[in-house]
C-alpha cells in the first residue's frame, strides 16, 4: 500500500468513527473569561459588558469554552488529532489553518455549560501549494448546551512537508521543487484577473455603471457603489511610480535582491509587481515598462515587468 | 447593498498577539513566544485564529451596530499578523436577503491579506 494510500485509508476509518462522544468545557460560561476577552480585543460592546443585565456572550467566544487550555491535550480518539498524527508521520509535520466556518445558532448565556463534538469531514490531497506538498484536513465540530446546538464550525488545515524539508530529503539528481511563490488569494473578485494572466492577458476592473477602472478588484466601485462589473485588457504598458529592493530576509528558492515595483498603467491605476530584466542601479522613476507573464503552474500566472 | 463600511486600522502590538490569545485560551507558543515562533521558522509571534475572527465580530458590529445579531464568520486565513505591521479592515454590503445581510470582510497587513471573508448578520 503507497503511503497515500494509508493516509486515507485512515481518513476513511476515522471520518467513519463521526462525531466524538463530547468534551465538557473546563468552565460554565462566564463574565470574567468574558471580561479578559473584551479587554483583549478592544471590544467596547455595551452589550457584553457586566450589568448590562443581558448576560449574552460575544458569538465569536463560542469556540474559547472548549478550549484545552494549558497543557491541556486532546483525548486520545479525538478525530482531528488523529488524522494529524497520521499525516506526521506520513512526513506531513507542519500545519497552517487555512478555513475557519463558525455558524452561531444563538448567543451563549452567562451560567450555561458547553460541550464540542467533533468529526472528521474530509481529507483530500496530496496538493502542491506553495508552503509544500500536503493534504487539507477538514474537521467540523458542534457545541452544545445540553441536546441543543449553539454553534458550529468548519475548521480547514493544510498540514504539509515543509519545503526546506524536501529539498534536504530530496536526492541531489532530483530537480530542485518549483520556485518558491507567495500565492495571491484567488476568489470570485479576483478570478477574471488570473483567467486573463493566464490567458496572456492584464485585466483591470471597470465598473459597469459609471466607467471606472479600479484595483486592486472587489465586489462594489469605490466610485459609484455599483455592483456591476466587468474588465478591460490592458495594453500592457506603463511607467515605474515607485519600487524597492529586496534585499533581505532571504525568500526560499529565490536569488537576492528581487526588485519589485509599484507601475502606473497608461489606463490610469498602479499595479504592484516584479521588475525582472533591470539591475537595482539601473532603475528609475518614471522608466517604461511593459508587462510580461511568468507561468508558475497550471493554477497560477503571474504579471511581471520589463524595460521596454 | 453595496454600502461600503469605514475601514478600521489596528496597529499590531506584542501585547495586542500575547493578550488575545490568552483571553482565547490559545496557549500555543507561536503566539506568545518570539524565541520559540522564530524557533519555528516564523518571524515572530503572531495573531491567533480566534482572534482574527473575534476581530472580524468587533470590525463588523463597530460598524453596523452594537445591537446587530452576528450569525456566522467564515474566514479564509492568508498572510500572518505579526507585532509592529497594521490590521487594516475594509468591508462591504455584499447582499440583503430574507433579513440576512452578508458581509464581505478583508484585513490586510503589509504581507497581503490576513483574513479575507463574509459575516452574517440579521438586517
Ligand atoms: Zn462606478
Amino acid at each position: 500500500m503507497s503511503l497515500h494510500d494509508q493516509v486515507m485509508a485512515e481518513a476513511a476509518r476515522i471520518q467513519g468513527l463521526g462525531e466524538t462522544a463530547g468534551r465538557e468545557a473546563r468552565d460554565p460560561v462566564n463574565q470574567p473569561t468574558i471580561n479578559n476577552w473584551l479587554e483583549a480585543m478592544g471590544n467596547t460592546n455595551p452589550r457584553f459588558a457586566a450589568g448590562s443585565g443581558r448576560g449574552e456572550a460575544p458569538p465569536s467566544m463560542a469556540q474559547v469554552w472548549t478550549m484545552y487550555g494549558l497543557g491541556g491535550k486532546p483525548p486520545a480518539d479525538d478525530p482531528l488529532h488523529g488524522m494529524m498524527n497520521v499525516l506526521t508521520d506520513a512526513g506531513y509535520t507542519a500545519v497552517l489553518g487555512t478555513n475557519c466556518e463558525q455558524e452561531y445558532v444563538r448567543y451563549l448565556r452567562v451560567g450555561e455549560q458547553v460541550r464540542v463534538t467533533t468529526a472528521l469531514d474530509s481529507v483530500v490531497g496530496p496538493k502542491q501549494t506553495a508552503m509544500g506538498e500536503g493534504y487539507f484536513v477538514t474537521s467540523r465540530s458542534t457545541w452544545y448546551v445540553g441536546s441543543e446546538v449553539v454553534a458550529t464550525m468548519l475548521f480547514r488545515v493544510l498540514k504539509y512537508k515543509p519545503r526546506s524539508v524536501v529539498e534536504e530529503r530530496a536526492p541531489a539528481s532530483v530537480s530542485k521543487p518549483e520556485t518558491f511563490v507567495l500565492r495571491p488569494m484567488q476568489n470570485r473578485d479576483t478570478e477574471f484577473f488570473w483567467d486573463g494572466t493566464a490567458a496572456g492577458e492584464l485585466r483591470i476592473q471597470s465598473c459597469n455603471a459609471c466607467g471606472a477602472l479600479r484595483f486592486p478588484p472587489g465586489p462594489a466601485c469605490p466610485d459609484c457603489g455599483a455592483l456591476d462589473r466587468g474588465h478591460v485588457v490592458a495594453s500592457g504598458r506603463g511607467t515605474v511610480f515607485s519600487y524597492v529592493v529586496h534585499r533581505h530576509p532571504p525568500v526560499p528558492g529565490r536569488d537576492l535582491p528581487i526588485l519589485i515595483a509599484v507601475v502606473d498603467l497608461e489606463e490610469g491605476v498602479r499595479m504592484v509587481g516584479e521588475l525582472v530584466n533591470v539591475e537595482p542601479d539601473d532603475i528609475k522613476i518614471g522608466m517604461p515598462v511593459t508587462v510580461d507573464f511568468r507561468r508558475i503552474d497550471d493554477d497560477l500566472t503571474l504579471p511581471v515587468w520589463r524595460t521596454s | 447593498m453595496g454600502d461600503v463600511l469605514a475601514p478600521w486600522e489596528l496597529p499590531i502590538t506584542p501585547t495586542l498577539v500575547v493578550s488575545t490569545a490568552i483571553a482565547t485560551r490559545d496557549f500555543q507558543d507561536v503566539h506568545h513566544d518570539r524565541d520559540l515562533a522564530q524557533g519555528h521558522g516564523s518571524k515572530d509571534i503572531f495573531l491567533n485564529i480566534l482572534t482574527s475572527n473575534g476581530l472580524v465580530e468587533r470590525y463588523v458590529t463597530d460598524r453596523l451596530g452594537h445591537d446587530i445579531d452576528v450569525l456566522g464568520i467564515a474566514i479564509r486565513l492568508g498572510a500572518p499578523a505579526h507585532p509592529y505591521d497594521t490590521l487594516t479592515f475594509t468591508g462591504t454590503v455584499a447582499s440583503v436577503e430574507d433579513g440576512v445581510a452578508t458581509i464581505d470582510v478583508r484585513g490586510a497587513v503589509s504581507l497581503g491579506d490576513h483574513v479575507t471573508g463574509t459575516v452574517r448578520v440579521r438586517a
